[in-house]
């Protein structure tokens, strides 16, 4: 072995170690080519518009979304006083839509939220620790995948009744068997990595391992398999309350307008139709604001 | 330049530590007849289909202060010495021993202990650190784990920078993909220094990086292992860079040690025929002594069904039949009992007809 | 004033490869960055030529530049002539008609770069049916010929093996039979033998060497290990920061390296020459390519800059025949 006394003085300190440009944080990044990408930003702003919309609806909307009136019934578009005409009991549109808007975005991403939380602790533990406990996790997950997710939903809200909080019970459930899936395999490809036996080399436990190391890499992509689903979520509430289940009228909610309007819709097919427009709306946006999100994740820094 | 080697003098001595109780003539580290088998396993309910053997009846030991290098081609089973001797793999059967005591048995030393007087350098792939972590997050992460409190974790992860040449106030906060590959190897070192270990185990450490850089980390490594009074174990598939590096050699074929030695003799007269053949496959230097017929022919056999007896004979220029059906031991080479390699033709009375006359002298079977 | 250009092996016929000014560049405006700029050299029949470098050289992109094959954001300046053919003005079926038949390549990965789904001599047959216009099954034959060829032992067997049932040294023989398989007269290897066993890699090295004193082609080897270069080439051009540094024959380059680069990459080489002394590494990094420095580019890494250095790049001159090295400082002083 070599190593004379010559190699001592020469110093340790790299060269090239201008500071250089300083470097956002990944979130930063993320952050920072999101606000860059104009579709999103789009979709994030007519998103936020309906969001607010929805939250101050009493002080937003016209007019009192529940008052009926039967000679107003299925006016079109532009009336006077009604700037998108009247359902098919007189009450008027616009409010209806605004205040219709809490019920079928709380659905949309309430459930998500749940879903999120509880299916990552279940999908990352499966994950990391493997063996035994990640084939009884997966394979129980297995059973709830056996069912398609509308046939699933439409069971449970059978099987708990109508109303709200069931409705976000049922559907929370349906969408947390897919965020255990991926919650799981992104541990999974993680738990291999040489940072992670790095750690646990180091004598990490469990816990901190999975808090320091495996968080900060998979929530990204849970995330963006999250924001994914919102637009879902919202098209399976209303395709809930369409069918009778989860919301009651007179409770005003997209599908449930949708349901309610289908009698009218030769007779006045823009007022039927004006429910799904808003749903379309909502669902289109989310997905591409997760398109974009996926795409600021993405880029490998 | 001298106030700074003198500081950063006091730093190492700081960064030393205080040592555990040691036993001063004994070996640092050392095995016992490791073993390891990976189970193939297909079927319905993931029946065996057969066992990867990748480490088998290992045994060897490591004393304080010196480097000892590990070579061996793909399936020689060195990465997983290399875990198991941080544990992050369980032996299926064999013995540990750090400083005399058995580690992972009752009433011993436990795995814990072991993690914090033996660690481990990664190779610089991409996912050696933690792309969402900084460079003194990353560092520091153990130290928090081990329970310092946070200001004296990120104080010491800085010192330790700074000691392998990255100055904090530039480096620390900077993300792995904001660092070179030579950088990164350094944090690394970084982090596996910052446990304050006394034997680090190197895997290969440096075969990722280009050869200007590969030699400033190499310089590092035999200058921090000086300044520290360090042990390693470099595995490396690189024989020239064991060869800079090491004092002696351990030669790995499909899971068995089939030579150690002083790390000149192995190179120049080595006793075993792969040894011969590894050695002899090194490239020249010299355009004009190219080599004109390759040393070995053939593949490397799979691990999964080794062949009997001597796992090299389907390869071997001299084997016999007694090759297949006995299992070779460490034995003598020449003189010195400090070279051993596991071939017939070297062991008296082992029935191959290469093999040298009986004499008085019994062969020692393992290096230490 | 253009350097001059390697000096053939082969003076009486034309070269087989005559590339002037070669350049590559990603991107666009502000962002873009030049992968290589200005490669000039010429090659000929039975010749060996090394592009020797580090990552981020712009070695590969220099191999691959030669027959197009980069992404469509890549801009290719510069003229390749190829057995008489400009190949930077065939449309693309002709130069899909040239690859794989006047010239072929293969990868430091053959698991990638063969296709998993396919046996390895149907591979071969519809490479060959497809280039040279024979019967299937003589281009059975033919692959089975190749295979025997790169010594891949039950060759007969091995033609209905796929490539994950093979190992990794039988695998690059594979390889190299299909990249040969249609006789091309030039052979383009982007570091096959680096993923390879010690043990193996000799073996394959050995095996090229042999195919092309055989088969007398051309090759351009791309590596970053100085003794592949050594066991392989004829003549050697180190590249940095995308530009020749230095050229000449191997024994050349190997006994006096002129450029400062060369001479630092031989000096942190480990080597069995090595042991006794302490390694003596090249400071600091190779150059980001989108942030060059404004001269040459190896001058805040070499120990003779002078101010002179960091005002203009260096042209390559050629200071012996045959021998050219991008620095004006190497009469200078004695090289050690």
């Amino acid at each position: 072995m070599s190593s004379s006394t010559a190699n001592s003085s020469q110093p340790l300190i790299e060269i090239s170690r201008r500071p250089g440009r300083i470097q956002l944080t990944y979130w930063q990044g993320v952050r920072r080519r999101l606000s860059r990408d104009p579709i999103s930003m789009g979709c994030a702003g007519i998103l936020v518009l309906m969001v607010a919309a929805a939250i101050f609806a009493p002080w937003v909307a016209p007019m009192d979304p529940y008052k009926t009136s039967i000679l107003q019934r299925l006016q079109p578009i532009g009336t006077a006083g009604h700037l998108l005409g009247t359902d098919e009991l007189g009450r008027d549109m616009l409010s209806r839509l605004i205040y219709g808007g809490r019920v079928s975005l709380l659905m949309g991403i309430l459930p998500i939220a749940i879903a999120t939380l509880i299916g990552s602790a279940i999908g990352i533990v499966a994950g990391f620790f493997g063996g035994k406990t990640n084939m009884v996790v997966m394979r129980i997950t297995d059973v709830f995948f056996a069912f398609p997710s509308v046939l699933l939903a439409v069971g449970l809200a059978g099987a708990l009744g109508p109303g709200l909080v069931n409705g976000l019970v049922c559907l929370a459930v349906v969408f947390t068997r897919a965020i255990i899936r991926v919650a799981e395999s992104a541990t999974t490809q993680i738990r291999n990595q040489d940072f992670v036996e790095a750690a646990r080399a180091t004598g990490a436990s469990a816990s901190r391992i999975i808090a320091g190391h495996v968080l900060t890499n998979v929530s990204s992509l849970i995330l963006t398999y999250a924001s994914s689903l919102i637009g879902v979520s919202i098209v399976l509430a209303s395709g809930l309350s369409f069918l009778g289940l989860g919301i009651a009228p007179p409770i005003a909610d997209w599908g449930l307008m949708l349901n309610t309007l289908r009698q009218s819709i030769f007779i006045a097919p823009v007022n039927a139709v004006l429910p799904g427009v808003m749903i379309l709306i909502a669902s289109v946006c989310f997905n591409l604001l997760s398109d974009g999100l996926r795409t600021a994740m993405e880029v490998k820094p | 330049m001298n106030s700074v080697s003198a500081t950063t003098e006091r730093r190492a001595r700081s960064l030393a530590g205080p040592r555990s109780h040691v036993e001063e003539d004994g070996p640092v580290l050392s095995v016992h007849e490791l073993k390891k088998y990976f189970r193939l396993s297909s079927g319905l309910f993931g029946a065996a289909r057969g066992y990867v053997q990748a480490v088998d009846q290992v045994s060897f030991s490591v004393s304080k202060g010196e480097t000892l290098g590990v070579v061996g081609e793909s399936g020689c089973g060195k990465s997983t010495i290399a875990r198991l001797l941080i544990r992050l793999i369980k032996p299926d059967q064999g013995r540990m021993f750090l400083d005399g005591q058995d580690v992972d048995a009752p009433n011993s030393i436990s795995v814990r202990e072991l993690r914090h007087q033996v660690q481990m350098v990664f190779q610089d792939s991409y996912a050696s650190l933690n792309p969402r972590h900084t460079a003194a997050e990353e560092v520091s992460f153990g130290l928090s784990a081990q329970g310092v409190a946070r200001s004296e974790a990120r104080r010491r992860a800085n010192e330790v920078l700074d000691f392998v040449g990255l100055e904090p106030g530039v480096f620390a906060d900077r993300y792995p993909h904001e660092l070179s590959g030579g950088q990164r190897q350094r944090v690394n070192i970084a982090r596996a220094l910052a446990i304050n270990p006394r034997v680090l185990i190197l895997d290969e450490a440096v075969s990722s990086l280009d050869k200007s850089v590969e030699a400033q980390v190499l310089n590092l490594l035999i200058d921090i292992k000086k300044r520290l009074g360090l042990t390693y174990v470099f595995i490396s598939h690189d024989l020239n860079v064991v060869q800079f590096v090491s004092d002696r050699v351990l030669v790995m074929y499909l899971g068995k040690v089939v030579e150690i030695g002083p790390v000149e003799k192995v190179y120049r007269s080595a006793g075993h025929p792969y040894t011969r053949a590894l050695i002899a496959s090194r490239l020249s230097m010299d355009p004009r002594r190219r080599i004109a017929a390759p040393p070995v022919a053939g593949d490397l056999p799979s691990p999964i069904n080794p062949p009997s007896g001597c796992r090299f004979r389907t390869r071997c220029p001299i084997a016999e039949p007694v090759c297949g059906t006995k299992e070779p031991l460490l034995a003598a080479v020449g003189d010195d009992p400090l070279h051993v390699a596991a071939c017939h033709a070297l062991a008296p009375r082992s029935g191959h007809s290469l093999a040298p006359q009986p004499v008085s002298r019994t062969a020692s079977p393992s290096g230490a | 004033m253009t350097a001059d250009l390697l000096r053939p092996a082969d003076r009486t016929s034309p070269p087989l490869l005559d590339v002037r000014e070669l350049s590559v560049r990603f991107g666009f405006g502000g962002s873009a960055l030049d992968a290589v700029s200005g490669v000039d050299f010429q090659l000929a029949l039975g010749e060996t030529l090394c592009l020797l470098g580090e990552s981020g050289s712009g070695k590969t992109v220099t191999m691959r530049a030669l027959i197009r094959l980069l992404p469509p954001t890549a801009l290719i300046t510069g003229r390749v002539v190829l057995d008489g053919i400009d190949v930077m003005a065939l449309d693309a079926n002709r130069l899909r008609a040239m690859r794989g038949t006047k010239v072929s390549m293969i990868f430091q990965d053959p698991l990638t770069a063969m296709d998993p789904v396919f046996k390895i001599g149907s591979q071969i047959a519809e490479t060959v049916v497809c280039h040279d216009g024979l019967s299937y099954s003589a281009a059975r034959a033919r692959a089975l010929e190749f295979l025997e060829l790169v010594q891949i032992p039950s060759a007969r067997r091995r033609l209905d093996a796929y490539p994950h049932e093979l190992s990794g040294g039988l695998r690059q023989r594979a390889m190299i039979a299909l990249a040969l398989s249609c006789r091309p007269k030039l052979l383009l290897a982007d570091e096959p033998t680096t993923a390879l066993d010690a043990t193996v890699q000799i073996q394959i090295l050995l095996l090229l060497r042999e195919l092309q004193r055989k088969l007398g082609m051309a090759t351009i080897f791309v590596t970053h290990d100085l003794s592949v270069a050594c066991e392989i080439a004829d003549r050697v051009a180190v590249m940095y920061a995308g530009r020749f540094v230095e050229t000449g024959t191997i024994s050349e380059v190997i006994d006096s390296p002129r450029h400062p680069y060369t001479i630092g990459l031989f000096g942190s080489t480990v080597h069995s020459g090595t042991h006794n002394g302490p390694l003596t590494p090249i400071p600091g990094a190779p150059p980001d390519p989108s942030n060059m420095p404004p001269g040459c580019a190896f001058a805040p890494r070499c120990p003779r800059v002078v101010p002179a250095c960091n005002e203009r790049i260096p042209e390559l001159a050629e200071f012996e025949p045959g021998r050219q090295a991008r620095c004006p400082r190497i009469n200078e002083e004695e090289h050690s």
